[in-house]
């Protein structure tokens, strides 16, 4: 398989408005393979959303290169035309749901990014009754988006991505002002759009839970890549997590816990049950040996 | 405060009214105005009431959502009907009392005023805003006027900026909603003193409100121009408007009222009014 992201040494600053600049991504170089499914962790102001917007050229790096899919973004010879074509293959979904719907009507909102590529009437069409049907919003087709929930919102704003057909989407916090019913809706959504329809997403979150469904996991730390790898390599460096300021998920901060008592747990197990099956045997085998 | 706001005055139906293409209703509202101010003598103005009579029963909008919306005009007509009555002078004198002086003219004239008013509000409201959705208007008013674009009036512009300015209103609203609790809980006095004093309270609601909305202002830019917006140009619509059949009946229907009134005016007898 290609990558179809590519960046290498890339670096963007910005000034705060005491005229402090601010290195927010500093030297990235990553490789991202279409159909993957990336997490990217990282504390507040590690430069992780700044990274995403460089994506898609919202915002323009300082220095280094991005090519998508092979074709280099930050070449001195890319058009608007290319800039906009880039944004439609590289989707993005924001965090406030409110803030990302244009239209009065859910299915007019969808229909927005098709509409603005200028696609033929029928074809937006049929375009917006499948993505409403892909993140299950069909039923809510003529609704006011103002009454929808949270999590709806949401879907409503990921079937606007869709729609534009996309071949990766990135989901800056996506999940972050949602309540937990709406953050699971959400991702069960994102977790079926790569899995069964094969779109790569980049999933930026501080939700440990959720950068364990991830096929791969990037932690980012002033503007840097702090660690790269599967979710499992990843979480079970606790240590490491911890000193960037991170949580881990709680099923590994819990075996974590026991092993510094002096049992010796697996770390990468991140469901519940599993979990608390392996704890208990652990324990019993403690109590056992120890009596 | 109630989260369910009825964004203008549209009224839920599914008349033919409702139905009609927002243009061709725009067009059919200009008509009407216009019919309207054709009408000059007893009969035409018989006309005109069995007219806007018709709109309301073919709308099946409820008589008294329609009084409600005449209630700010009685000021208006009241003022027109005494104006009239006092003031215009005619060969029929009616009354007499030191140096008022009432002649029959004035009183015709004054009811006729009243009818026109009165119709002209009914007529306005029927067909757009109690049967229009505002997204609908916008629409139709984009399709109508685009060929003002060529003169480089930025029509899609303005009715984008509708479009989202009508799509946040009841998301600020929900927000002042917020932030007025939140004032209150830090205790804010908001309800309360005089004018001046509940001027100065909404300081610190508007300025949080602002801000907000200057952020959500920036977030949705962003989000558009990640959803590939780059203006008017090369954009299509999804929902097309068509013409029907339908519409252009609906149109014809006041041009004919219109050619009807005119010939009313020339050849029925009756009171005729001076404009």
């Amino acid at each position: 398989m290609s990558a179809i992201i590519k960046t290498e040494h890339l670096c963007y600053s910005y000034h705060t408005e005491e005229n402090k600049k601010v290195q927010a991504v500093n030297d990235v170089s990553i490789e991202i393979e279409e159909g993957q499914f990336v997490a990217i962790l990282g504390h507040n102001g590690s430069g992780k959303s700044t990274f995403a917007k460089l994506l898609n050229m919202i915002l323009t790096p300082e220095s280094g290169k991005i090519f998508i899919d092979g074709k280099e973004l930050t070449s001195p010879d890319i058009t608007e035309d290319d800039i906009y074509d880039i944004r439609r293959q590289i989707g993005m979904v924001f965090q406030n749901p409110d803030n990302q719907i244009v239209a009065t009507i859910v299915e007019e909102d969808v229909a927005f990014g098709p509409e603005n590529l200028g696609i033929p009437s029928d074809e937006i069409r049929k375009r917006v009754d499948n993505a409403l049907e892909t993140v299950g919003m069909k039923k809510y087709a003529r609704h006011a988006p103002h009454k929808l929930s949270g999590g709806q919102k949401q879907r409503v704003a990921i079937a606007g991505i869709i729609a534009m057909m996309p071949r990766c989407i990135i989901f800056d916090e996506s999940t972050a002002m949602l309540d937990p019913l709406g953050r699971r809706e959400v991702m069960d959504t994102i977790e079926r759009l790569n899995r069964k329809d094969g779109k790569t997403v980049l999933h930026i979150t501080h939700y440990m839970g959720e950068a364990t469904r991830a096929d791969r996991v990037i932690v980012m730390r002033h503007g840097s890549v702090y660690m790269d790898g599967t979710p499992k390599e990843i979480f079970t460096r606790v240590d490491e997590l911890w000193e960037a300021g991170l949580e881990v998920p709680q099923t590994t901060e819990f075996m974590h816990g026991l092993n510094e008592l002096g049992l010796s747990l697996p770390l990468d197990i991140f469901e519940t049950e599993p979990c608390a099956e392996k704890s208990a045997e652990a324990i019993l085998k403690w109590i056992s040996d120890h009596k | 405060m109630a989260l369910d706001i009825s964004i203008g005055q549209y009224f839920e139906g599914s008349s033919v009214i409702h139905k009609a293409d927002p243009r061709v209703k725009l067009i059919s509202v200009i008509l009407y105005i216009t019919v309207i101010f054709l009408a000059k003598n007893m009969f035409s103005f018989a006309l005109l009431i069995l007219s806007a009579i018709a709109l309301i029963i073919i709308s099946r909008i409820p008589i008294k959502i329609i009084t409600k919306g005449m209630k700010p005009l009685i000021l208006i007509l009241v003022f027109t009907a005494i104006l009239n009555i006092f003031w215009l002078q005619g060969d029929t004198l009616v009354f007499e009392f030191g140096i008022i002086h009432i002649y029959l003219e004035g009183i015709m004239t004054a009811i006729f005023m009243i009818i026109r008013i009165t119709i002209l509000l009914i007529g306005t409201s029927v067909i757009l805003t109690y049967t229009t959705t505002p997204i609908a208007l916008t629409d139709g008013l984009e399709q109508l006027l685009e060929p003002l674009k060529k003169t480089k009036l930025p029509v899609h512009e303005f009715s984008m900026m509708m479009t989202i300015a009508l799509r946040f209103i009841p998301t600020l609203i929900e927000e002042t909603d917020k932030i007025m609790n939140a004032q209150k809980a830090r205790g804010a006095d908001i309800g309360s003193g005089g004018i001046m004093q509940r001027a100065k309270a909404l300081i610190p609601i508007l300025i949080p409100l602002f801000i907000s909305a200057f952020r959500r202002a920036d977030e949705l830019s962003t989000a558009m121009e990640c959803r590939c917006y780059r203006g008017g140009e090369g954009r299509t619509r999804m929902s097309k408007l068509k013409l029907r059949a339908g519409d252009v009946v609906f149109a014809g229907t006041f041009i004919v009222l219109g050619a009807l009134i005119i010939i009313i005016n020339i050849y029925a007898p009756g009171f005729n009014l001076a404009y």
